[in-house]
């Protein structure tokens, strides 16, 4: 059997890589807006005092805060990746995921966080959705064609990049509210589709798969529909997925004004 | 849901020009612009009016506004007028879907083509311009 010596007199050194040492954590203080209708309906701040690391994202100091301070605050979220728009709220005055959202980058050692405005408040940061999911719904948010491609002997829809790209963009929407959130006509109209469903619809009428336009341009060229849009851009400033609303809605105004066919 | 609960910003939420960039700066002056417009039209249409009731009700009314502070009042409205114009043109073509962008694949750190440097010349344009405007009504209503 053959032996390996193991040569004594060369110590095996630690590896040269510099690994930079943590850095000191800082303490921040986070103002977390409390909020039961059941209780009372008044709207109160409490301040906690958080250590963290330039890395720390807001999600996780409330997560601290429900860990070790107060576990009665009330926030939503899942995937902790911007993946799935659960954890939308109004961060030191802007509608942003608390997720994607690192406290290093609010340069401020004072983090206020709200619930997204123009959506009810169910309690502290959680808010309905309901609204928000009715008008998805509203604009018919799927491939409207009689020629189905699950029917036996159909082929599947030929598209080319040039068409996938009409509206791939506005695909990527995860339904996180900040768009409506910002929106300077949710604001003041309750009755206002609101951008993530202006967006949408421009997303299936733009798809070359899909016959469904004129339903849906019928759906949005209405009083509180498509009109009321002024482009403040204010949608687009805040999305976290680069969908730009305020650009899917002028593309859709574009087939009602006849620019495009 | 009880309407209470419904933490909608309103209008003290809408007029908020900060936060969202220069788009929503101009936004809120186009709408305050619009407005000033509104109420300088009404003003305008009750001031030409007096001259029905004779030369010396006209002639008094002109005394009114033809003072360093109706002058002003002019001058803002001359602002105004330009921005409101200058904007407006703006937005009646980027609303057509034009100068825009395209659609395409979002990169990180996704920042939307909507809101690109031609929407923003534009809006300094429109401010340079009334700026100016206001500069030369000022000259030739309140200089000598």
């Amino acid at each position: 059997m053959a032996t390996v010596e193991v040569s004594t007199e060369k110590k095996a050194e630690p590896p040269q890589t510099s690994v930079p040492a943590p850095s000191k954590p800082k303490t921040i203080t986070l103002r977390i807006s409390r909020f039961n209708p059941s209780e009372n309906a008044e709207t109160k701040f409490e301040e906690f005092k958080i250590p963290v690391q330039k890395w720390t994202t807001v999600l996780e100091a409330i997560l601290y805060v429900k860990e070790n301070l107060d576990h009665s605050v009330a926030v939503r979220y899942s995937c902790r990746q911007a993946s799935c728009g659960s954890c939308g709220m109004k961060i030191n005055g802007k509608p942003r995921l608390a997720c994607y959202t690192k406290i290093s980058e609010l340069e401020s050692n004072v983090v206020t966080v709200e619930p997204m405005n123009n959506f009810p408040i169910i309690r502290d940061l959680a808010v309905d959705f309901k609204q928000l999911f009715s008008t998805h719904k509203k604009m018919k948010p799927f491939i409207i064609n009689e020629e189905s491609e699950v029917q036996p002997g159909a082929k599947e829809f030929i598209q080319t990049p040039q068409d996938l790209e009409k509206f791939l963009q506005f695909s990527y929407c995860i339904k996180c509210g900040l768009c409506n959130s910002a929106c300077p006509t949710m604001a003041t109209d309750k009755s206002f589709v609101g951008p993530q469903g202006l967006a949408q619809a421009y997303r299936y009428t733009a798809d070359n798969r899909d016959q469904g336009k004129k339903d849906r341009l019928k759906i949005v060229d209405q009083s509180h529909g498509i009109w009321r849009c002024h482009f403040a851009g204010s949608c687009s400033n805040v999305c976290p997925k680069g969908v730009d609303p305020a650009m899917a809605i002028q593309l859709l105004r574009g087939y009602l004004l006849g620019f495009r066919k | 849901m009880a309407e209470q609960f419904s933490n909608r910003e309103g209008i003290k939420g809408m007029i908020n020009p900060t936060r969202y960039g220069l788009e929503r700066v101009a936004y809120w002056m186009q709408r305050l612009s619009g407005l000033g417009l509104l109420a300088y039209l009404i003003g305008h249409i009750y001031e030409t009016s007096t001259i029905l009731n004779g030369k010396a009700a006209w002639n008094n009314m002109l005394s009114l506004t033809q003072t360093p502070g109706g002058h002003l009042v002019l001058v803002i409205v001359i602002g105004m007028c330009v921005f409101h114009t200058g904007n407006g043109i703006r937005l009646m073509i980027s609303e057509g879907g034009k100068g825009i962008g395209r659609p395409g694949q979002p990169e990180y750190p996704y920042r939307a083509s909507s809101l690109n440097y031609k929407q923003r010349l534009c809006i300094w344009v429109s401010i340079a311009l009334a700026a100016l405007a206001m500069m030369y009504g000022a000259g030739v209503l309140l200089g000598d």
